[in-house]
């Protein structure tokens, strides 16, 4: 009946089912009626966790210890209970971060670095293996068994029978080729797999019947029932100890160390990852896991202690305890329930891998292999236009590869150690992540380099003190290998530095997790975190307050620039799809409409970053973006800006120097005009005084001869006289006065003939004569017999010799009285001297005596001076108006000497 | 006894009309023909009116007014200043100075004589 045949038949209809309810979802959820948005859902997804190691290990490690199954469910159980903030935190910010993987999360906290997703995924590959391989054991372990109905029959050594014949590789290949069908199908941006999670749900629902079943049949059918069994137990001295806890130090030891480790996998699984992080549709969703998914756990191992007891009851030797869910049943006959037992151990095998390779494969595609193949620069990746089909092969490739690789463990070491045993190694390798991702989580001071040096410090002593023991038990390495490396005692890989008295995996975590924090800690706080690591540490860390991190990208890309881009990642109708949701939840009715800001290019990096990976989208785009801190054209403008703003500064500078150049010059002239007008004001001043003398005579006399008309007539012809000439001498006052003002404003009308100064030194003399001799004053004249020819107003230097030669006949002793009169030139210039032999002109007065009204000598003469005091001033303007100077300067014997010299027209 | 004026002017046509008038009118009359004379003068001929022109060689009329007002044997000194500058700034500071008037050129002679008559009325 239960022939290979009709197993393998079986096995491909429940495959088919599965496949059906995976297609059913995601048809569901293009149509946007997603069927896992559902938190039942979420908690039964979760339960990816139990594998065949639950599904027929527990068993065999309850034979082997007792209730030391246990610690593997009570961790996860106290995750969820009480690290559910931890979990809630955790999915918020990988879905914020549009994080598709463990690699992705890590290396994206520590500033998106590719070294750092390149060794998570290592770390994660190597430390999965060993637990694919297991399924692979399983599966092919049951189907053997089951195989050989009615009988049970132990299979023999994988390694004894040739590679075709054995059912593990068959079981390889097979769940390659689903998992490939049913992960592969077409890249999502989000990373995400609708179908794949509902029919994980569906498979924990049948594995959990599956046991439930059996369990329920060994309790009830085989036995009375629980106290039945115990107290079987409690009889059989060999089965007792199972029933209580070790009581030694080392026995609780290895408990915590183990409910630690399995509190950590729950999360940091790449499976457990992927399901309870980046599927995870709703972070809502956790609240209902919280108690649902420790209930699923509380079930499934209910039956683990009747079922190990009921085994070691029903065979004392020579059958397999993993194997007694199995065996049982078909030991009492019950080919259905074998069937229904063989296949939930398969939906526990297939849940995982399927699960697992796929996060896995992600992980190898996004953050080993596309990375180096966009460094192989011959490959002209970043030219191509559609790059989804490659993404999609190297993904297909990488599950290939790794249920490959599961099988060649399987070969190698399988055998050497029980399903729990290897399960734990798995455990321990990923435990290496905790501080990494949970301290990226809390502390702000976590660096790369920390990051890096952790996981490669735990990494390294999680294979030396675990992995490789394995392999030294599995013959692969020298026994000689568990005395310690190089024969030393300190080196003993599972007694390190002589730690003694833990079992190998408490060893094994005391050692790698030290060095791990140790490292994290030590080398993150050798620096403060960069500009990208605390732009990164705020999204994670500051998750709860939605910071967005926008403006990392300055300025923006076009969409004719982006979506090109995820098109060649997406292809081109999904990313176009993605582009017009974005712009339809912007508002924006097409995407050519799209503004090419910054929100555009975070919204494109995050669509890539599904695809590729945070750390790869963000190279991607950095291609597009060019990624310079200021564009060209912002520099320009600033540029221009700046420039403008120079010019305006440098004209308002012009602007304000001319503005000071003019108002002093304005104070300047207001100052000369002051000057001028004070000078005008004593000018006026002083002509209203000279006008007014002569006046103040005229009014006089004509009222003293008005008012007395008997007066002698003697007296009545001197004061008319005296009228006479005070009205002559205002006219010749006033004439003056004006001739000065014209000469002063350059307005009077002057001759410029050749004039001889001989010629006009004799004139002048001439009409002098008679004066000279009424005073009896002796004038000599010296002048050189040829002409000396100045171009001037003949009249005009005849007005000045006679000004000259009047001062002089005023000054000179009356009776003894000399003016000599001289013509002559010296250099360049010819000019007439008329020296007296009066008292002189003191030093002080030689130039005020050129001052209009201000008459010399008056300390000298008794009499005041006839005259205007306007001569002088006169005739220096008429002399300086041809182009000489007029000065006066003191004559030898200590009389006065005036000359003026005019410039010669052949000097010209 | 006739009363004394003192004439002090350097400009001659005037100090003959003065002269003419004040001897006219009764009063007895001596002239100086600068500051300095003046202050002399003043000391020697003890007028009872001094008629003091302001623009005068050596010593201006202001000079003269201010020391003679100065000097306590003056006290009972009439002076009259008569000046061709009629600025107002000028009238304040020969009065500003103790000048018992100030009158400017060119004056009436009957009021010139008016204002020396009454000046001199109450002595």
């Amino acid at each position: 009946m239960l022939q290979p045949g009709a197993i393998i038949a079986v096995s491909f209809a429940y495959l088919g089912v599965l496949f059906a309810i995976a297609y059913y979802a995601d048809r569901r959820a293009d149509r946007g009626r997603s069927l896992i948005a559902n938190p039942t859902v979420y908690a039964l997804s979760l339960a990816v966790y139990c594998t065949t190691w639950t599904f027929y290990g527990s068993v065999g490690r309850a034979a082997a210890t007792g209730i030391g199954f246990l610690p593997i469910y009570l961790g996860p159980t106290l995750m969820l209970a009480l690290g559910w903030v931890l979990l809630h935190k955790l999915v918020r910010v990988a879905k914020e971060n549009r994080v598709t993987s463990i690699a992705d999360f890590i290396a994206s906290r520590y500033g998106k670095s590719p070294l750092l997703a390149g060794l998570v995924t290592v770390i994660a590959v190597v430390g999965v293996v060993p637990y694919i391989a297991l399924q692979l054991k399983a599966v092919s372990n049951s189907f053997s068994i089951l195989s050989h109905y009615p009988d049970i029959v132990m299979p023999a050594n994988a390694a004894t029978v040739p590679v075709w014949q054995d059912s593990a590789l068959y079981v390889a290949a097979l769940l390659a080729a689903f998992t490939i069908l049913f992960g592969t199908r077409h890249l999502d941006a989000t990373e995400r797999h609708e179908g794949m999670v509902a029919a994980i749900a569906f498979e924990s629902v049948v594995k959990l019947l599956a046991f439930l079943a059996a369990g329920l049949f060994v309790t009830y059918g085989v036995h009375e029932g629980f106290s039945d069994i115990f107290s079987r137990a409690e009889q059989a001295p060999q089965l007792a100890r199972l029933l209580v806890a070790s009581d030694s130090a080392a026995g609780y030891g290895s408990w915590s160390a183990l409910t630690f480790l399995s509190m950590l996998s729950v999360l940091l699984l790449p499976r457990q990852f992927q399901i309870a992080v980046v599927e995870n549709v709703n972070p809502a969703h956790v609240r209902r896991a919280v108690w649902l998914f420790p209930l699923y756990l509380f079930l499934i191992n209910i039956f683990v202690l009747p079922i190990a007891i009921a085994g070691m009851l029903r065979f004392p030797a020579g059958v397999d305890a993993d194997s007694f869910v199995l065996t049982l049943p078909m030991a009492h006959g019950q080919e259905a329930l074998a069937l229904l037992v063989f296949i939930g151990g398969l939906s526990a095998a297939t849940g995982m891998v399927i699960v697992e390779t796929i996060a896995l494969s992600t992980m190898v595609c996004n953050d080993l292999v596309m990375p180096l193949l966009l460094r192989w620069r011959s490959l002209r990746l970043a030219e191509r236009r559609d790059l989804s089909g490659l993404l999609l092969g190297i993904r297909r490739w990488a599950i290939a590869a790794i249920l490959l690789l599961g099988y060649i463990y399987f070969r190698a070491a399988g055998e050497a150690y029980a399903l729990v045993g290897i399960g734990l190694i798995s455990f321990a390798a990923v435990a290496q992540f905790a501080p990494a991702l949970i301290g990226g989580l809390y502390w702000r001071g976590g660096t790369r380099e920390g990051a890096l040096a952790g996981l490669l410090a735990g990494f390294a002593l999680w294979a030396y003190t675990l992995l490789l023991p394995s392999f030294a038990k599995s013959g692969w390495l020298p026994p000689e290998f568990g005395q310690g490396l190089f024969g030393m005692d300190l080196l003993r890989p599972q007694q390190l530095f002589g730690l003694a008295g833990l079992d190998e995996i408490s060893h094994c975590m005391f050692w790698s997790l030290l060095a791990n924090v140790g490292a994290y800690l030590g080398f993150s706080l050798r620096r403060a975190p960069d500009a990208r690591e605390a732009r990164q540490m705020r999204l994670f860390v500051d998750a709860s307050q939605r910071y967005h991190g926008l403006g990392e990208w300055r300025g923006g890309a076009r969409v004719a620039d982006l979506l090109p881009l995820a098109a060649r990642w997406l292809g081109p109708e999904r990313a176009r799809e993605a582009f017009e949701r974005y712009a339809a939840s912007r508002g924006i009715a097409s995407i050519e409409e799209l503004p090419a800001d910054t929100g555009l290019v975070h919204f494109a990096e995050s669509l890539l970053a599904g695809a590729i990976g945070s750390a790869s989208a963000h190279a991607m785009v950095a291609s597009v973006m060019q990624e310079e801190p200021l564009s060209l054209d912002e520099v320009m403008s600033i540029l221009d800006e700046a420039s403008q703003l120079r010019t305006h500064s440098r004209e308002l500078e012009e602007k304000s120097r001319q503005l000071e150049k003019a108002s002093a010059e304005l104070r300047e002239a207001n100052q000369r005009l002051r000057e001028l007008d004070r000078m005008k004001d004593d000018f006026i001043s002083t002509v209203t005084h000279e006008l007014r003398t002569p006046l103040t005579s005229i009014r006089a006399f004509s009222e003293m001869l008005h008012d007395d008309p008997r007066l002698e007539l003697a007296e009545r012809e001197r004061f008319l006289g005296i009228i006479v000439g005070e009205t002559e001498r205002l006219s010749r006052l006033i004439n003056q006065i004006l001739d000065l003002a014209k000469l002063e404003s350059g307005r009077a009308e002057l001759d410029h003939v050749e004039v001889d100064l001989g010629d006009v030194a004799r004139e002048s003399l001439a009409s002098f004569t008679q004066v000279f001799r009424d005073q009896g004053i002796i004038v000599e004249l010296e002048a050189p017999a040829q002409p000396l020819v100045v171009l001037a107003d003949r009249d005009r230097l005849i007005q000045v010799l006679l000004n000259l030669l009047s001062n002089a006949a005023k000054f000179v002793p009356a009776g003894s009285g000399r003016v000599w009169l001289q013509v002559a030139r010296a250099g360049g210039q010819a000019g007439i001297a008329v020296t007296d032999n009066g008292p002189g002109i003191r030093p002080d007065e030689r130039e005020s005596i050129f001052e209009k009204f201000r008459q010399g000598g008056r300390d000298v003469m008794t009499d005041k001076p006839q005259g205007t005091g306007l001569g002088l001033p006169i005739s220096r303007q008429i002399i300086e108006h041809f182009g000489g100077r007029l000065w006066a300067e003191s004559a030898p014997g200590g009389g006065a000497r005036f000359k003026f010299m005019l410039p010669l027209p052949d000097a010209r | 006894m006739a009363q004394k004026i003192l004439i002090v002017d350097d400009e001659p046509n005037i100090v003959i009309s003065l002269e003419y008038l004040m001897k006219k009118e009764g009063f007895d009359v001596a002239i100086a023909k600068d500051g300095e004379a003046a202050l002399e003068m003043a000391a020697a001929y003890r007028p009872d009116l001094m008629l003091l022109d302001v623009m005068m060689p050596k010593k201006s009329g202001f000079e003269v007014c201010e020391l003679l007002r100065a000097d306590p044997g003056f006290a009972a000194l009439k002076i009259v200043m008569l000046t061709a500058k009629g600025r107002d700034s000028e009238i304040a500071k020969g009065t500003g100075l103790g000048a018992d008037a100030y009158i400017t050129k060119p004056f009436s002679t009957k009021e010139l004589v008016a204002r020396i008559r009454s000046i001199l009325q109450p002595a």
